[in-house]
């Protein structure tokens, strides 16, 4: 396999594939470098590799943190073995480019991953890693999605698990965890004392914590949406990408994965503009985009998008730069935005996205509204969630009209009010 | 003051394996500094060359992030607990 090594993203010191997660030299985060020298520069042959393997983010084995290979008897088997994610649809969305005054804009729907959320990328790889590395015992500080999703694969793969949650998160994604009996606990407090708790325990426990401790392999899971977009477009690269931020994790991979594939010679021109988007009762980032700043000062969070509810966004700093390299840009829309995001998706697209896809929603109208998207531009946007998961969020914005089941009742209720 | 530091398992190496120490001061920096003083390889490792900890250095001081507090010139109590994280992103 091309993985190599951990290493500092800041002062580039070198580590061992452990499950390691900070440099003990400057405290800087780790991540996975690979070496692609041995891997084959016959780009028809690699497609063709990648094509025939299994329709799940183990197709892309060579670019992900696994010493092994993909989980099972074979490549080709590993469809069958734990939870696979990924292959997701990439849907043309021409009624929504319509509403817009854009011309080409496509819907990557995450929410049709086994747990529906683009979560189960992330876990998928971290929890193979962490059977790789000898783990029994897997756990998380979720705002919702990671807990499905991290519950679920231990269901599947027959690992205990310890899933850490905020009290008061939203009723669906509190269900959802619970019913793969998974140890649930609920925090009081937000996901940032969530995950200074967990960041603890970590040192207390042995478990792969998979966003602590595997961290690093986690986040690799995020640069197969960038694969599967490039791989659906036709091995071409998107103009432009929309993408939630809540620590800045998934906006920063799915960028290092259309680069990954440029520099192997996979993917040619230019990488895409990033725009990340946030709520603005949750946006760190955001705001340290427009007030021209490079670090990111931490928030209470007060939104209905609580899966973007991070305060403290630990890689804020690598997505501002980004957003700023990229040519792109990190916006905030207010929960009345992002309630009018999801009608907007679902009324033109037929998908229903939880408040995070209400966010990037939102922002690609922001952004389009400002005259900031060339109508020619081919625009990729990210919806990373359910909206069956969020119900609140659209509670109370339609009426449903309750009749005697007549035809006349039907006349003078339905035809009558659908006139005004 | 004296304040009970608790020290991440990435920076004991840099306090002879301590994973809890005492230093004395009245706000977080003079803590940071006794800290310093007694450990000199800690501040290296979590501070940049003028003084100010790195980006992904966090500290709480009873559970709450000095950030919302007055960062480096918050004051501390007797008995305070001063913990050292490093950030972690997930979701």
């Amino acid at each position: 396999m091309a993985v190599s090594h951990l290493q500092c993203k800041e002062c580039k010191a070198e580590y061992p594939l452990e499950a390691l997660y900070v440099c003990e030299r400057c405290f800087g985060p780790l991540e996975v470098a690979y070496d692609h020298s041995r891997t084959s520069r016959d780009i028809g042959e690699l497609r063709r590799r990648i094509q025939g393997g299994p329709q799940n983010i183990w197709r892309y084995a060579d670019f992900l943190p696994l010493a092994g290979g993909p989980p099972g008897p074979s490549g080709r088997l590993a469809s069958r073995v734990g939870l696979p994610a990924g292959c997701t649809p990439l849907i043309r969305a021409d009624r929504l480019a319509a509403a817009l005054g854009l011309r080409e804009v496509w819907v990557k729907n995450d929410a049709a991953n086994p747990t529906h959320s683009f979560k189960d990328r992330v876990v998928s790889v971290a929890v193979t890693r962490a059977r790789e590395l000898g783990f029994e015992t897997i756990a998380c500080a979720s705002t919702g999605n990671l807990a499905n999703s991290v519950a679920a694969h231990g269901a599947a793969l027959g690992l205990e698990s310890y899933v850490f949650i905020p009290a008061d998160l939203e009723e669906q994604k509190v269900l959802a965890t619970g019913v793969y009996g998974t140890k649930l606990v609920g925090v009081k407090g937000n996901y940032d004392d969530v995950n200074r708790l967990c960041t603890e325990l970590c040192a207390e426990r042995d478990w792969a914590f998979v966003n602590i401790n595997l961290r690093p392999y986690y986040a690799e899971g995020s640069k197969t949406l960038a694969f599967e977009i490039a791989e659906q477009l036709g091995w071409e690269l998107p103009d432009r990408c929309i993408v939630p931020i809540a620590s800045g994790s998934l906006f920063t991979k799915i960028a290092a994965g259309f680069r990954e594939w440029a520099e192997i010679g996979l993917l040619d021109g230019e990488q895409p503009r990033m725009n990340g988007a946030q709520a603005e009762g949750c946006s760190p980032v955001a705001s340290a985009f427009a007030d021209g700043h490079d670090v990111c000062r931490p928030v209470k969070p007060n939104t209905i998008a609580k899966s973007l509810a991070i305060g403290n966004p630990a890689d804020g700093p690598y997505a501002l730069e980004l957003a700023r390299r990229s040519g792109g840009s990190i916006d905030a829309v207010s929960d009345e935005e992002i309630r009018a995001g999801i009608r907007l998706l679902a009324q033109t697209t037929g998908v229903f996205t939880e408040t995070a896809g209400g966010v990037t929603t939102a922002v690609l109208a922001k952004l389009a509204a400002r005259g900031e998207i060339d109508p020619d531009e081919r625009v990729v946007l990210v919806i990373t969630g359910e909206g069956l998961k969020t119900l609140d969020a659209v509670r109370g914005t339609f009426e449903t009209r309750t009749i005697e089941p007549t035809l006349e009742a039907f006349e003078a209720g339905v035809t009558a009010t659908a006139a005004v | 003051m004296t304040v009970l530091v608790k020290i991440p398992t990435q920076l004991r190496a840099a306090t002879g394996g301590e994973a809890e120490a005492e230093a004395d001061g009245a706000t977080v920096q003079e803590v940071l500094d006794d800290l310093f003083a007694r450990h000199d390889e800690l501040r290296a490792r979590i501070s940049d060359d003028d003084g100010t900890l790195r980006r992904f250095v966090n500290v709480y001081l009873a559970g709450e992030d000095i950030r919302f507090l007055d960062g480096l010139a918050t004051p501390v109590v007797d008995g305070a607990e001063l913990t050292i994280l490093p950030a972690v992103a997930g979701g």
